[in-house]
């Protein structure tokens, strides 16, 4: 019984790590096509992202956004649901908290920090609250509409950013937010900030709402089998609402992590495709918060390390996103990666 | 009074422009309605764009003849869109996920490239463009002759698509078959159609026509490869296609409607408008008609749901 157990655990893990080093596999034949040494290449990136405090401290800046990220389109993806809008519903959030911060220079940041982080929630859960609502009561795929309001999104933040609430400067940004609604450095040099605690916070809140609450349950119900769900007397509809509202709002952190903790402002389009790569997050991660912490740092740890690498070898740091591209599919293609694995003989 | 406003939008200038924006989205709705009819969900439309926008660019600034890059920009396509049928026909990846995976595999991609060819960030040199054409007769008939008589020979090309994709699904047996198989699957393959082949060929087909849309961009439109420079029109091009309810004519209509909001948004700057809320405009019509508000768009019914034989 606990060997069965145990051989189910490694066979779960098995297509994730699977899929990274396959993936690694691939990304080092573009690395010989820009004539550089693969290993070489792949130890600096590694050295770069955990080798010091600072390159860690780096790389934790860089998986916290993708924490955000990842957990709320997880969250989505345990009520059935496909939110490919986590990209938009940052810029909104992010929006919505560098508005806040911007204004009320006199609040005191006991409460100023706390309203800016929670407007920012709202704005993003709100924001996913539309095509969930959509999905529940017309039955329109959510993947369409969350696609289109990220467009949506980007148009009126960047109406926002150049209009209304354009900074001083000639760059389509806002003004820095007051110090009171900064989310404050840690580790300095790095831009390691305390969003980081936000999100473990998000891992345990998530972990608790859905495996230790009734609405968890239900959640994960309607996730699993609707039509059983609603038999057994659990509101399909409302529940995913809900559920869209807080990935919305868990996703939208990122975008509030990285105006109030890392550019201290709104700059237009300033996400490197966070929200995308919380897909490929979550999917990694399985869909559990655990499994996101760790997808996060490796996502966190390649950029870190592409950096360092574009830097120091020949090969660009646009590697890390074709390797990212390639973890999607292969964690996806579980099967391919299970074929390729031959199956241990049962002893 | 009014009349002039309505003139000052709506022109001969500013409607060739719309139908010029509206090309690539012609291209790319065409193969997005190509690999939805057969079942498979294409939101890879944009990366499946992009490759094709960069290695039309790239195989013109090798041969010198941007018709040979179109051609380039149509076989890169078409690997991209053998991708996304391996894996969602042959190994029933998730085809949203397959498609997200696409799409930032190009942005990488592409952008490797241009840094490991060229050595350069932001923009590849200049390569020869596919120079637009006067049509003789066509030039002179008035008003329509202002819009269509003066244009790039792959707009032409696009309209000529259009056609040929409606009688393609409407007017032959094999789009016929190919519909069957995006309906209903288990029926089809009951009577015989191969419903792995219908759909490895209809993907295949959809990128390579987005490749074409990209390469419209790069080597026809401008004369150069910019990173990330289709610029969501693969999403606008997934917009028209279902605001156009999966028809051909549906979806050039849409893309022509879109297009012109591009065409216009810059005069409706000027008389006080945010151009923001005209560029938004295709994205929340889309939701709307989904939604159902302005008759009901509905998708192919076995649409994402991956075809296994019994």
């Amino acid at each position: 019984m606990e060997l069965q157990q145990r051989s189910l655990t490694s066979r779960n893990l098995l297509v994730p790590i699977g899929s990274v080093v396959l993936a690694l596999l691939v990304g080092s034949i573009f690395i010989l096509v820009v004539g550089e040494n693969p290993l070489y290449a792949y130890r600096v990136l590694l050295v770069e992202s955990f080798g010091s405090i600072n390159n860690i401290a780096g790389t934790l800046q860089r998986s916290t956004p993708l924490i955000f990220t990842g957990l709320g389109v997880a969250f989505a993806f345990r009520c059935g649901l496909f939110n490919i809008g986590a990209e938009g519903q940052l810029y909104v959030g992010g929006m919505v908290a560098a508005i806040i911060g911007v204004s009320f220079g006199n609040l005191p940041g006991l409460i100023h920090l706390p309203i800016a982080v929670f407007a920012g929630m709202l704005a993003g859960g709100l924001w996913a609250a539309i095509p969930g609502i959509l999905k529940a009561k017309l039955g329109v795929h959510e993947v369409i509409n969350t696609i289109m309001m990220n467009f949506v999104a980007y148009y009126l933040t960047d109406f926002l950013v150049t209009g209304p609430f354009h900074g001083g400067r000639w760059a389509p940004e806002t003004d820095r937010v007051f110090p009171t609604a900064v989310l404050e450095r840690i580790l300095p040099p790095s831009r390691l900030n305390t969003g980081i605690f936000l999100a473990i916070v998000a891992l345990v809140v998530v972990y608790i709402v859905l495996w230790k609450t009734k609405t968890g349950y239900e959640i994960r119900a309607v996730g699993l089998n609707p039509s059983a769900a609603e038999y057994g007397g659990i509101s399909v509809a409302r529940n995913m609402v809900l559920a869209m509202v807080i990935s919305g709002a868990v996703a939208s952190l990122a975008g509030v992590e990285q105006v109030l903790g890392v550019h201290g402002r709104f700059i237009q389009r300033f996400s490197p495709d966070l929200g995308f790569i919380g897909i490929a997050v979550a999917l990694l991660g399985k869909n559990h918060p655990v499994g996101v912490f760790f997808a996060a740092v490796l996502f966190g740890a390649l950029r870190t390390g592409g950096a360092a690498m574009d830097r120091l070898t020949d090969v660009p740091r646009e590697l890390v996103v074709i390797i990212q591209a390639m973890i999607i599919m292969f964690v996806a293609a579980d099967e391919l990666i299970r074929r390729l694995v031959p199956r241990r003989r049962k002893a | 009074m009014w009349w002039e406003y309505v003139v000052y939008f709506v022109n001969a200038t500013v409607l060739a422009a719309a139908l010029r924006m509206a090309t690539p989205l012609i291209f790319a709705s065409m193969g997005g309605i190509l690999s939805e009819r057969s079942g498979i969900i294409n939101i890879g439309l944009e990366g499946m764009m992009l490759t094709g926008a960069f290695m039309g660019m790239l195989v013109t600034f090798y041969t010198a003849n941007p018709w040979v890059g179109l051609i380039g920009a149509l076989l890169s396509g078409g690997v991209v869109g053998l991708v996304h049928a391996v894996a969602t026909v042959r190994y029933k990846v998730d085809q949203v996920v397959s498609g997200t995976a696409i799409n930032i595999f190009a942005g990488g991609f592409t952008v490797f490239m241009l840094r490991t060819v060229f050595d350069v960030a932001g923009t590849s040199p200049a390569v020869e463009r596919i120079p637009t054409v006067a049509v003789p007769l066509l030039r002179r008939i008035p008003f329509i002759g202002d819009i269509l008589g003066h244009q790039n020979p792959v707009v032409y090309l696009a309209l000529i698509l259009v056609v040929a994709v409606h009688l393609f699904l409407f007017h032959t047996v094999w789009g016929l078959r190919l519909r069957a198989v995006g309906e209903h699957p288990r029926a089809a393959d009951t009577v015989g159609i191969n419903v792995f082949r219908a759909r490895y060929l209809a993907v295949i087909a959809s990128g390579a026509l987005a490749g074409l849309g990209g390469a419209y961009l790069s080597i026809a439109h401008l004369s150069r490869f910019g990173d990330g420079m289709t610029a969501g029109r693969g999403f606008i091009a997934l917009a028209a296609m279902i605001f156009g309810k999966w028809t051909p004519f549906g979806a050039l209509g849409a893309s022509i409607l879109f297009g012109f909001a591009d065409a216009v948004q810059m005069r409706l700057q000027e008389v006080g408008i945010p151009r923001h809320f005209v560029l938004m405009l295709p994205y929340i019509l889309t939701m709307v008609a989904l939604a159902g508000f302005i008759g009901r768009a509905t998708p192919p019914k076995s649409i994402g749901k991956p075809y296994e034989k019994e």
